[in-house]
């Protein structure tokens, strides 16, 4: 019946590219063979047409139809019966163009299931997306002039943070609901972004955020700062917004701003409807299909699976919730089976206004207890271990389920160790392991952050006692044939939970979230091994280098110092490094600030340098100095990728007569070089010199004068403020990096080498050159 | 000519007893103490420092005046308007480095006077160092000293030689044995060579000098290779030493060239350490040690414990030897040389009858290669296999198939300026084969025409590309010889890397030993330096 009544109409969908939308898609192109579809789907960059062939055709879902009907007969049947148009449900009249105005005039159902379901969407985007969406719908129908049917999907958990049956009644008639007036909530919400934008703007705020951003990157140079304190600032605001979201939501009774957009959304979209028959269908927790189209199906990274996952890896070690509470959970399938079985339907003639709605939940019939759901998840990941990164595996812990707050404290205090361990290496000059270490920590760090916000978010559900009735979803299931019955079955009371979570969900979850379920083959290459693997390929273009920490561990300061000192009599030479030494703090602080002023104001000190002298010094000094504290390895690196006709590059901030004898290693040399006068060094820049974003620039100039691409090519370099140059290139490698580009080289997976000295040398303190010698 | 000592003894040969104390080992920079098994050990004695010639500049002035051999006296070979240079053994000779004057200085001052007399202008010095690291400013000047750096240096007539210098090498022929002997332009368009040598050991000098020291790559590769060192046994011992074979041919070349080379060898005695002064107790019996040296030496083995590596390795550095000159003669390569080396076996040749199962060695802080730096892996294995199992003549101290045991810290550490080659033949190299044929012929071009490497050794301080290969090749008899080597006190890793195998102490080397040689072996200890050479029958 329902695909009979289905059948030759026109269905609009919105949301097709998530994880509902998808199924809906895949369940009605398979069962009901004669229905055209429209879909409504934001057009990004490639189109609407191209968004619907690589992000709804191409998912696994469609893998069942596809091997039914044969690739070349689902791509014609696809074309024939998918009408892709760009719209989007947060811009008035939907942003259709007049083509989409014309092709939605045609359609006679619709299904609205776009929404922010993520739980901590910015209030503002939510209430856009949730609460205005369903409304701009009927709105855009109005200006149509028709009244398709539409079936609005929405969330059980509109009945707010309550305790008891929670039935198939419209939102504003629960005597729990506290009434407010829903454009007064939009209104809200917008001037609370504009409130929030200007706050984020201030000079004060600005200073902050750019403050941040230079601790986070150091010395990169202006755009790359410019960049960061822009980000840094729109995730302030997003991150404000998500706050107002939760605190507006909880002030009125809802687990959190989805709750709430969606509730307001319904009550929005009954009073615009008018004369447009509407259909609410509410699920629960929408997790991986039952049956169709596969058992397990799964599309994205859902709301339970992080915690799941932070669980399999040991990292939630204590999770809220009531242990004989339900946890409301429904496969996606049944959810798709009852969207289909409403609109096959039709609009309830019965219903009150606004009261046609349908439940599509577990708890009432089939309750999954939240302490037998941790149980079947415990002996799951105990039988089925994650391993972690030495390869053993994670032994999972036992929850004894406190309350909400005692959790919070836990991860509170652990996060607080974290960052006193964390702000105490900041302080610290530290390089390479001990750089990962740091990382190591941050990451840490970032994971509890990550399971707070799991706790503050789905805690709130983990503690619902509500019980969703459903007297309308099995009405509906009553009236249904054997035909329906099989091939839209949703009926809740099916589920098998013993099996559902075993043997369909976990292994679903776990494949989504690419999570190890093996140790690591031994014998195998490891990561930095099969990088290295990459980098040294005949493939690769270029390959440019840092001086300074990347090839030697020297800097420019010492470079001057044994310079300087080269021909002073001791008495000088004594003056020389108290001097020095005084001047250290200023000129460490000067470098951190901005790497390009501290070389220029630095290297005034060359002023009256007689170019002659410095030269001959300068063959003493690469021997004396660099080479003494070079980096073997990293020579010897740089020589593989001539070897391998790479066009090897050196970039440095360092002068040009410092570096010269190290000429031979490279193919070109981006350096600083000073003016000279009447035979001497005048301590002037002649050009920028080649820090942060110059490095880029010159990377590119490079590439485009010999044809190189730089997707093929390599950088090594060792600090943050390294970034543009390392970020242009396909292979950056971080060398002994200092902390902050230690954590961001662990989050994007670059190789990281460990170049060092050479052991058994005598250390100096002071890079001062050995007294020139003399006769005795 | 006596400076007063009593006469000293000749080497000697102490068969371990119950009542022998313990040996003083060598141990890179420190020492240790070891008990040899009673009954079936011996450990070979130097000679005592020879009596030094009263008066070294006397010595020298009779040497130049009275040549050996078919040579004119240094005086009658000069002129006005010729072309003179003086080459001299470069910072590898003699080890540790001597007190000023250096021989180097007092000899090349007196040819200097010589040639000024004569009115010879046209004058270059050049430091025979072949494919060694250059000589640093402060090292010329220790070697000639002063007054003749600072007349030569700054006006570019006193530099190191430069090997790889298109325009300063010449091919001046071929052997009969195809080789090609190449030699410094400046050398071979002199109309005279004055070589001043220091002949530590008997390898040193001949025309070794010069085809060598004034040599290169395409010259060296036809006698330092692993088919040459197959066939020196030993190579400290000329008369069977294909090295030196290959060395004299080419000095007839060069000679056939119209080079004319006038040889000026000189010998010191074992005066190592001091017949007084806190290392003297190193060139004593340890029977024969008074109260004072005992303290000294605790006193040292003490203060050593408390340095770090590189402190320790500045102070042995430090040390400059009190070496005497024993001889000094002049003229015509060959006829010079025959005197050279009866005057050095006259300090170093120690009689002993009969080779042994396991053969001992302490190795010391410094080889050739180290000087001023850093004693890396393969100078260990190039001062054990190389340099000390070679100093024999007859027949190796160990048996074919024995066991070879030295001690030495072998850090895995090189100098960076000094060996960078050293590095990569390590890591890459000796992780690939240990073997030295097969190194030579998978590896040795790459390394030797390797551009970096050339440019570190023309303008830094670094041997050149292909030396590494070089020491390695320098073990290859007594790898061919022995049975197992085995370092005690090294680092683990490093030891393994070059296919030897490590041992904690010398009593566990000893143990392990005898599932090579069998229970109970003979032992013998090469107790050097001072420098000593068993003349094995």
């Amino acid at each position: 019946m329902i695909a009979e009544s289905l059948a030759g109409r026109r269905i609009a969908i919105t949301g097709s590219t998530g994880f509902l939308g998808t199924a809906l898609v895949e369940r009605l192109l398979r069962r009901v063979p004669d229905c055209e579809l429209v879909l409504i789907v934001r057009p990004g960059r490639r189109g609407a047409q191209r968004r619907v062939d690589r992000d709804i055709l191409h998912n696994d879902a469609f893998d069942r139809l596809r091997n039914e009907l044969g690739s070349e007969a689902f791509a014609a049947m696809a074309d024939r019966r998918i009408t892709a148009v760009a719209g989007d449900v947060t811009a008035d009249g939907l942003g259709l163009d007049d083509d989409g105005r014309a092709v939605l005039a045609t359609c006679d159902l619709f299904i609205h299931s776009a929404a922010a379901v993520s739980f901590d969407s910015p209030l503002d985007q939510a209430v856009e997306i949730n609460l205005l969406g369903a409304a701009r719908i009927a709105e855009t129908l109005h200006d149509l002039g028709t009244t398709p049917h539409l079936v609005a999907v929405s969330t059980c958990y509109v009945a707010g943070s309550r305790r008891g049956a929670a039935p198939e009644e419209p939102v504003d008639q629960s005597p729990f609901f506290v009434d407010v007036d829903w454009r007064t909530e939009v209104d809200s919400a917008r001037r609370i972004r504009t409130e929030t934008e200007t706050a984020s703007r201030t000079p004060e705020k600005l200073a902050e955020f750019r403050e941040a951003a230079h601790k986070e990157i150091g010395a990169a140079g202006t755009p790359a700062l410019a960049a960061k304190t822009e980000q840094l600032r729109t995730r302030w605001v997003d991150d404000r917004m998500a706050e107002a979201g939760r605190s507006r939501a909880s002030s009125l009774g809802f687990p959190d701003a989805y709750a709430y957009t969606k509730a307001l959304g319904e009550v929005a979209l009954t009073e615009i409807a008018g004369d447009i028959p509407v259909s609410i269908v509410r699920p629960s927790i929408i997790e991986s299909a039952l049956a169709e189209p596969v058992p397990g199906w799964i599309r994205g990274f859902r709301m339970a699976e992080p915690v799941i996952i932070s669980y399999a890896r040991g990292l939630l070690k204590e999770f809220p919730g009531v242990p004989e509470g339900t946890i409301d959970v429904i496969p996606v399938d049944l959810v798709v089976a009852a969207i289909c079985a409403v609109a096959g339907r039709g609009p309830d003639a019965d219903a009150p206004r606004g009261g046609d709605i349908v439940q599509v939940a577990s708890g009432a019939v089939n309750p999954l207890r939240y302490g037998k759901l941790v149980d079947l998840v415990r002996e799951w990941f105990t039988e089925h271990p994650i391993y972690d990164e030495h390869g053993q595996p994670i032994s999972v812990p036992q929850w004894s389920f406190p309350g909400r707050g005692r959790v919070k404290q836990q991860l509170e205090r652990a996060g607080s160790a974290l960052d006193k361990a964390q702000k105490a290496f900041d302080v610290l000059p530290v390089r390479g392991r001990h750089a990962e270490t740091a990382a190591r920590l941050e990451e840490k760090r970032d994971l509890v952050d990550r399971a707070m916000g799991y706790v503050d978010l789905y805690g709130a559900y983990a503690e619902c006692e509500a019980v969703y009735g459903l007297d309308r979803l099995l009405a509906l299931w009553d009236g249904l044939d054997e035909a329906d019955r099989a091939a839209f079955a949703f009926d809740p009371r099916v589920v098998d939970w013993d099996r559902y979570a075993p043997e369909v969900h976990l292994p679903s979850v776990v494949k989504a979230a690419r999570a190890p379920m093996r140790p690591p083959t031994r014998g195998g290459q490891s990561r930095s091994q099969r990088l290295r693997g990459q980098i040294l390929s005949p493939d690769r273009h270029l390959a440019a280098f840092d001086l300074e920490n990347t090839l030697i561990a020297s800097n420019v300061v010492a470079s001057y110092s044994w310079l300087a000192s080269r021909r002073l009599d001791s008495r000088d030479r004594l003056r020389f490094v108290l001097k020095t030494v005084a001047e250290a703090p200023r000129l460490l602080a000067l470098d951190r600030k901005d790497r390009s002023d501290f070389l220029r104001y630095f290297y005034r000190r060359y002023d009256g340098a007689p170019v002659d002298q410095i030269a001959e010094d300068a063959l003493e000094h690469v021997s004396e100095l660099l080479l003494a504290k070079s980096f073997p390895a990293a020579i010897r690196r740089v020589r593989e990728h001539r070897a391998l006709g790479h066009r090897t590059v050196l970039i440095t901030g360092a002068l040009d007569f410092v570096i010269e004898p190290l000429r031979p290693l490279f193919d070109d040399v981006v350096c600083a070089r000073l003016g000279t006068a009447d035979g001497a060094y005048d301590g002037q820049l002649t050009a920028v010199p080649p820090t942060g974003e110059a490095r880029y620039q010159a990377l590119v100039d490079l590439a485009d004068e010999y044809g190189h691409d730089l997707r093929e090519s390599i950088a090594y370099a060792d600090s943050a403020s390294d970034l543009p140059m390392l970020e242009t290139v396909g292979f950056p490698v971080a060398v002994n990096p200092e902390t902050r580009l230690a954590a961001i080289a662990r989050k994007r997976g670059w190789l990281v080498e460990d170049f060092r000295k050479s052991p058994g040398m005598h250390r100096n303190p002071l890079p001062l050159a050995p007294p020139k010698a003399r006769a005795r | 000519m006596s400076n007063g000592h009593l006469a000293p003894r000749p080497g000697f040969v102490l068969d371990v007893d119950r009542t022998s104390p313990p040996i003083v080992f060598h141990h890179g920079e420190g020492f240790r103490l070891e008990k040899l098994p009673a009954d079936r050990s011996r450990v070979i004695y130097p000679a005592e420092p020879l009596e030094g010639l009263a008066d070294p500049d006397g010595a020298i002035q009779h040497a130049l005046h009275n040549p050996l051999g078919d040579s004119e006296p240094l005086p009658a070979l000069l002129r006005p308007g010729m072309k003179l240079t003086i080459a001299f053994d470069d910072i590898s000779l003699p080890l540790p480095p001597m007190r000023r004057p250096d021989i180097r200085q007092r000899i090349i001052e007196t040819v200097l006077d010589q040639a000024a007399e004569a009115g010879v202008d046209d004058v270059h010095l050049i430091a025979a160092l072949a494919i060694h690291r250059r000589m640093t400013e402060d090292e010329l000047r220790h070697a000639v000293g002063d007054r003749v750096y600072d007349a030569f240096a700054p006006s570019g007539r006193l530099y190191n030689h430069d090997a790889e210098d298109p325009d300063g090498m010449v091919v001046l022929g071929q052997t009969p044995h195809g080789e090609d002997v190449q030699f410094s332009r400046r050398a071979a368009e002199s109309d005279l060579v004055v070589y001043v040598n220091i002949n530590l050991v008997s390898m040193d000098g001949g025309h070794k000098s010069t085809a060598t020291g004034l040599s290169g790559y395409t010259g060296l590769r036809h006698h330092h290779n692993v088919h040459t060192m197959h066939n020196s046994k030993s190579f400290m011992d000329r008369e069977n030493s294909a090295l030196h074979a290959s060395n004299w041919r080419m000095g007839k070349v060069i000679r056939d060239a119209g080079v004319k080379i006038f040889q000026i060898e000189t010998t010191v005695n074992n005066n190592t350490f001091g017949r007084e002064g806190p290392m003297a107790m190193l060139q004593k019996r340890e029977w024969e040690w008074s109260a004072k040296d005992r303290a000294a030496f605790l006193g040292m083995q003490q203060g050593l414990k408390l340095l770090p590596t590189s402190a320790k390795r500045k102070a042995f550095s430090s040390w400059l030897a009190p070496y005497e000159l024993t001889s000094v003669q002049a003229g015509e390569v060959e006829a010079v040389h025959e005197v050279t080396t009866a005057n050095v076996y006259r300090q170093h040749l120690v009689p002993v009858e009969g080779q042994t199962d396991v053969l001992t060695m302490g190795l010391p802080y410094i080889c050739p290669y180290n000087v001023n730096s850093i004693m890396n892996p393969i100078l260990v294995m190039c001062l054990g296999l190389g340099y000390f199992f070679n100093l024999y003549r007859g027949r190796p101290l160990v048996r074919e198939g024995g066991v070879v045991i030295m001690g030495h810290p072998t850090p895995w550490e090189f100098h960076p300026v000094h060996h960078p080659s050293y590095i990569d033949f390590f890591e890459q190299v000796l992780a690939d084969t240990t073997d030295p044929a097969e190194i030579e012929k998978k590896w040795e071009k790459q390394f030797a025409e390797d551009e970096w490497y050339i440019h570190l050794y023309r303008t830094s301080y670094a041997y050149h590309g292909v030396h590494p290969f070089y020491m390695w090749y320098w073990g290859a008899h007594a790898m061919q010889h022995v049975g197992r080597v085995m370092i005690v006190g090294g680092d683990t890793a490093a030891v393994r890397r070059m296919g030897f195998q490590p041992a904690s102490t010398l009593q566990d080397a000893l143990e392990m030993a005898t599932d090579v040689v069998g229970p109970q072996p003979t032992i013998t200890h090469l107790k050097n330096p001072p420098i000593l050479m068993a003349d094995v029958t």
